[in-house]
Parts: C-alpha cells; structure tokens; sequence
C-alpha cells in the first residue's frame, strides 16, 4: 500500500482549462494518473484533453465521483477553489498554487476545521504514489516505485531525495510536498503518522527548512511514536536572519526557527540528520 | 514589504489610533519650521529608516529649540545609518519625522502578527516596552502576554480587557487600550499587514495612551491588492539588486560571500549555499531562478550575480523537472556570451535531459565546468574561488 492516493484514486483538476491546468494534467494522465475530469466556471460541457470540464466542482463530483482535487488557479482565486472542494465533499486537496495572501489561507483553515478534509499545500509540488497516480507538478520518470516515504517543505529538495533514494534503489512509496508558505495544510505530523501505518513504507526522508516550529514538533512525535528509521536534512543553514528565503515560509525571526535550533531538536529525538544535502539516499540506505 | 514610521503613523491615524503631534520633512529648515508649527517647548528628530534600532546610533536625537532642530536634521541628512538590522553598509537617511514630546510615566509594548503555530492573528503585549521585546521574551517570558484572535469571531471585548490588566491600566485606560486593539486588528485586517508593532506604546503623565513608535509589515502576497500601499514603497531602503531581481520574477538576496549561485527551487537554493559553506566556502548570495526558466531569466540571474564584484566563481545547480536540462544549457551558453562571463561556472545539471545539456556545455571553449554530481560541484567551486581570490 502507499499513502493518500494509489491507482484508483479519482482526480479533478480546478482551474483545469487554464495554461498551468493544461500541461500538467497532461502530464498526470500520460503518467496514469485517474484523472477524470476538470473544472471551469462558464466552460463546463466542453471537453478538455478528452475529459469533462463542469461548471462547479459539485457537477465534478456527482458526475465523476471524484476524490480529490488539484488546484492550479491564480493565487488571489484559489482560496475560493480550496473552499469550493471542500464543500463539494472532496476529501483530499492538492493546491499547487504560490502566493496566496496570508490572511486568506488563515480563513481557509478556520473555515476548513473539523471537516475531515485533508489540504495538501499551497505553494507545494503535490503528492505522487511512484508507477500509480501523480498528483502535482513533479517530475514523473525520476520515481521508482519502492519502499521510502517523502515528506519535504521544498519542491526541488523533494525531487533531489527522489533522485537519490531512486540512484539508491531503494524507490518510493510516496512522496509528500507539504508547501513552503508559513500557514499551510497537512504538516510533517500529519504525514510521519500515515508512513508509520504504512507497510509499503520501510524508512522515511524529511525535508525540513528554515522558519516556523513543525520540525521541532516532529522531532518530538517520531521520538514518541515512530519506530522506521528516518532520515532529515534541514536547510538554511546560511540563511541569514530577518530574510525571507524565497519561500514565504522561509524566515528567521526573532531568533526562532533556525536550522541549528531544528537540528539540534532532531538529533536529540535521535533522528539521523544529514548535514550536506547529497548524503540523503545513502544515509536513507545505511539505516535499512 | 515595509514603509517608514512617519507612513505607519498616518495610517494609523485613520483607525484612530493615537500617536505624538508630528510632520515630516526633508531639509533642515522645513524640520525647523515644522518644529515651530508644533509648538510646544521639546521636540524628537527621528531619521526615517526602514530599520530598528536607531536610537542607539543616532538616528533619534531631542532637541530645545527650533534652531537645534534644524542642527540635527543637518547631521543626519544624507548620512548612512547602521543599526544592528541593517547590515554593515547601513541605509540612506532621505528624511525625518519630527515630532513633540510628552511626559513619559511609562513604556509599555504592543504588536499583532501572524502566528504559525496557532494559526491565528495575535496580539503580543508586554508592561516591559522600549526594549527589545525579544530580549524580554528571553529573559522574563512571564512579561509576556499573547492573545489569539479567531478569524470567525474577531476580537472581543474580555481579550482587549485581559491585556490591558496585564499591563497595568485603570478606568477609562482599559477603553483607550480596548479602541486602539481594535483599530490596529481592523488595520491589519484591511491592508493585509502581517506584522504591526508598537514599541514603546507610551503612557503619558496625565494618563494617556499613544504609540511613540509605529513599524508596519505588509503581505508581499497580497499587497498587489493594496496600490495605496504599494505607493509607500521607498526602493532607497531596499538592496539594488534585490529590487532589480523582483522586476524580472527571480528571488536574490545578498549575502557576504565570494560565490555566486544560481539554483532552481527555493529549498534547492538554501541547500546549495550551505553545501557551498561546508566545503569551507561562503556563498554570495541567494537566488532561485525559479520553475518556467527562460533563456532570457537565465541571462538576467547571470547579470545579478556578476554586479556583484565580491564574486569570483559562479556555481550553477539545476535538477531540471518540468523544465529541461538541455534548455537550461543553452540558456547558459548564451548567458556567458551575451554577458561576457570571464568567471569560471560550474554547472551542475540533474533530471530531465541532464545528458544533453551537459553534452551542450562541453567543449565550448568557454570557462565553464560541467560537474557529474552535486558534491564535486560545491568542492569545485569552492577550489576555483580560492584560486582566483
């Protein structure tokens, strides 16, 4: 088994007629992913890329039976796209979209408590079960399907630990891009906790990066609750304070969420940390 | 993005939010003459800087008379100030705000942001103002009070009564304190801040509450949405670089080093510059050329780095996912040319049509390095700075 999506999971994409929606839903169906429709407002009956497009992620739903969603509108709209699947009863959101304002994502998640629904994201890759369903922006062909769970607040440091754990031999059983804005969905808890449940999944990689306190939290619940070996490599080491690192999410401030703070935390946890970003897959290897 | 005080205390005057009698200027003789129009027997010469901390450089000065107000604005006018936030080159002091002064009883401190923790809007306030909040946060973490506010409900009165005993107040204190919180939540609210401090928020002799000092942080993701915001943008207090980086889409940031970098993905870029750090170099700066990289963005990032003089190897780091390997090459190949790179570059190319690109690379005749892994890039990059530092 994997965790989240496997080959049956069904998938609609909003914002799926647009240039983003297009080339990466392309991307999804040439991988195998159950994609199954999309959705616009003011083009549904159309057909796109030989699927449905609805009006409503509702019409999506009843239509398809879809589950999940993938999200690639512009960044003032997908708070309202995020809102929309959760009401149509989706139950796994995928938002790959970057720059939404702070103050909307702080609504979303008010709004979305108690629902049940899982977010993946924004500002995220997305989520992929390697040779099954591919959900995101990421590059399908550098997965092998496997026995190592993902979980990484960077997209391209997502794809360097596939690569290695690939190199490796050792393969995915999936891979997790939780965002890299300061309020986002699901967090490493959320996603350690499914890999530990997971038998598919042998060992775990985690990426952490400056800002914030979810590794700390982490480190804390692997020490309590997770018995596969994990390796973590968090980065920003020579980020200096004050700045924002490219992701919004990625800032020192007041001498809070620094990689020595978060590593030091993991390594009293017991966690093996790799302090050069190469290392990942051999470590990941070492601990099997 | 950040504004300056004397903008923050304007806009805090449309939420009612009080603040010291006080007017901008930017020569000495108009600061005297605001000084005269104020009236009063003391004034406050603060320079307008985008940073913390400039009371104790000189960037704060009190003045007796009209006349030493005008002394002061000369001192500080078209100087540089460095503070503990601004680094060693300091920022340009292009005006002031002068200000009355009143009879301090006490300092207290006040702010709202954006907890991630929690998720929710707090207020920070502390009966231990004009410090530095962090220090107390450190050291006394009991003067310390925080207050979540529910996106849903708003703030409520028993919130805005609970930090005001925290801090001290009586009678018609606790409505003052209760009308300022709300002005500041509605202000927040209104032009997506996602930080607003007061510090010191003071209690004057006769009892009143005013904010002696205003700093505002905006959401750079949504002031877009706010145009009378952007247009309080002063690109004088920003880094060149940084600002010329944001017209053409890429994130750079400065740093202190002599390696230039140039990486797709954010976290990918924070990992190559501490790769660069542990195989004993330091990198020059941070930039993520981000995902849809043109030839054309590819050239921009190679000027950014080269305007930089400190640099004196460049280190290239690509894992080509949706964008391939063998574009980004040619991208680079017309880079050096266009730009006329002298510089050794070691590029690192990984994923999609990796071969290719380094195929492209090879034999160019140019100054350039095509590394097989990550590792031996960063140790080679580090080894051709040392050469021709």
């Amino acid at each position: 088994m994997s965790i989240l999506i496997d080959k049956d999971t069904k998938v609609i994409c909003q914002g799926f007629t647009g240039k983003q929606g297009t080339f990466h839903s392309q991307q999804a169906l040439d991988y195998g992913t159950k994609l199954v429709g999309g959705v616009t407002p003011e083009r549904g009956g159309e057909t796109h890329l030989g699927l449905p497009v609805f009006n409503t992620v509702q019409d999506a739903v009843n239509d398809t039976g879809a589950t999940a969603s993938v999200i690639y509108v512009p960044p003032f709209y997908a708070a309202d796209a995020i809102l929309e699947a959760v009401d149509a009863g989706i139950q796994l959101i995928v938002c790959i979209t970057e720059g939404i304002p702070i103050l909307q994502m702080l609504r979303v998640k008010a709004a979305m408590a108690g629902t049940g629904v899982l977010l993946i994201g924004p500002n995220c890759p997305g989520v992929i079960t390697p040779g099954a369903c591919k959900i995101g922006i990421m590059p399908g062909h550098i997965h092998l399907p496997g026995s190592i769970g993902i979980v990484s607040r960077s997209g391209t440091l997502t794809y360097e630990s596939v690569h290695q754990t690939t190199a490796q031999g050792l393969g995915q059983s999936t891979c997790v891009g939780i965002g890299g804005d300061p309020i986002h969905g699901m967090n490493f808890v959320d996603v350690l906790s499914r890999f530990q449940a997971d038998e598919q999944t042998k060992g775990i990689v985690m990426v952490g990066e400056i800002g914030g306190g979810e590794e700390e939290d982490a480190a804390e619940y692997i020490k309590a609750h997770v018995t596969k070996p994990v390796v973590a490599y968090i980065a920003g080491q020579t980020a200096p304070p004050g700045k924002r690192m490219g992701h919004a999410g990625a800032i020192v401030t007041g001498g809070k969420g620094t990689a020595e703070g978060k590593v030091a935390a993991l390594k009293a946890a017991g966690i093996e940390v790799v302090s050069s970003p190469t290392d990942i897959g051999v470590a990941m290897k070492g601990c099997l | 993005m950040n504004i300056h005080e004397y903008q923050a205390k304007q806009l805090f005057l449309h939420y009612a939010i009080p603040v010291p009698d006080g007017k901008w200027a930017d020569t000495p003789e108009s600061a005297a003459q605001v000084a005269q129009e104020l009236g009063g027997e003391g004034w406050v010469v603060k320079a307008q800087v985008h940073a913390g901390g400039r009371g104790k450089v000189g960037g704060v000065k009190l003045a007796k008379s009209p006349v030493e107000v005008a002394e002061l604005s000369r001192e500080m006018l078209g100087k540089r100030l460095v503070t503990k936030q601004t680094g060693a080159e300091g920022l340009p002091v292009n005006s002031l705000l002068i200000e009355k002064t009143y009879p301090i009883k006490r300092e207290l401190y006040l702010s709202l942001l954006v907890d991630r923790g929690t998720e929710r809007i707090i207020f920070v306030a502390s009966a231990a103002g004009g410090m530095d909040i962090e220090t107390v946060a450190h050291e006394t973490p009991e003067q310390i009070i925080s207050v979540p506010v529910h996106p849903a409900a708003g703030l409520q009165g028993y919130q805005c009564r609970k930090v005001a005993y925290a801090l001290g107040l009586k009678g018609a204190q606790i409505k003052a304190l209760s009308k300022i919180m709300q002005g500041l939540y509605d202000l927040f609210l209104a032009k997506d801040a996602s930080q607003i401090e007061i510090n010191p928020l003071i209690e004057t002799d006769s009892g009143e509450l005013m904010a002696l000092d205003a700093k505002i942080n905006f959401d750079d993701n949504a002031v877009a949405a706010h145009p009378e915001i952007l247009a309080m943008k002063d690109p004088e207090q920003e880094d060149e670089k940084e600002n010329k980086a944001e017209q053409f889409g890429l994130n750079y940031i400065t740093l202190e080093g002599n390696i230039g970098c140039m990486v797709n993905g954010a976290g990918l870029a924070m990992a190559t510059m501490d790769l660069v750090k542990l195989k004993g170099g330091l990198p020059a700066n941070f930039l993520d050329v981000g995902g849809g990289t043109s030839v054309d963005k590819v050239c921009e990032a190679f000027k950014l780095i080269l305007s930089d003089h400190s640099v004196k190897a460049v280190l290239v780091n690509i894992f080509g996912g949706i964008v391939q390997c063998d574009i980004i090459a040619s991208g680079i190949l017309a880079a050096v040319e266009q730009v006329h790179v002298t510089l050794p570059v070691v590029v690192r190319l990984e994923g999609t049509n990796a071969e290719q690109g380094r195929a492209l690379l090879s034999n160019t005749g140019l100054n350039l390095y095509a590394a097989d892994n990550l590792a031996h890039a960063a140790e080679q990059v580090v080894a051709l700075a040392k050469e021709a530092a």
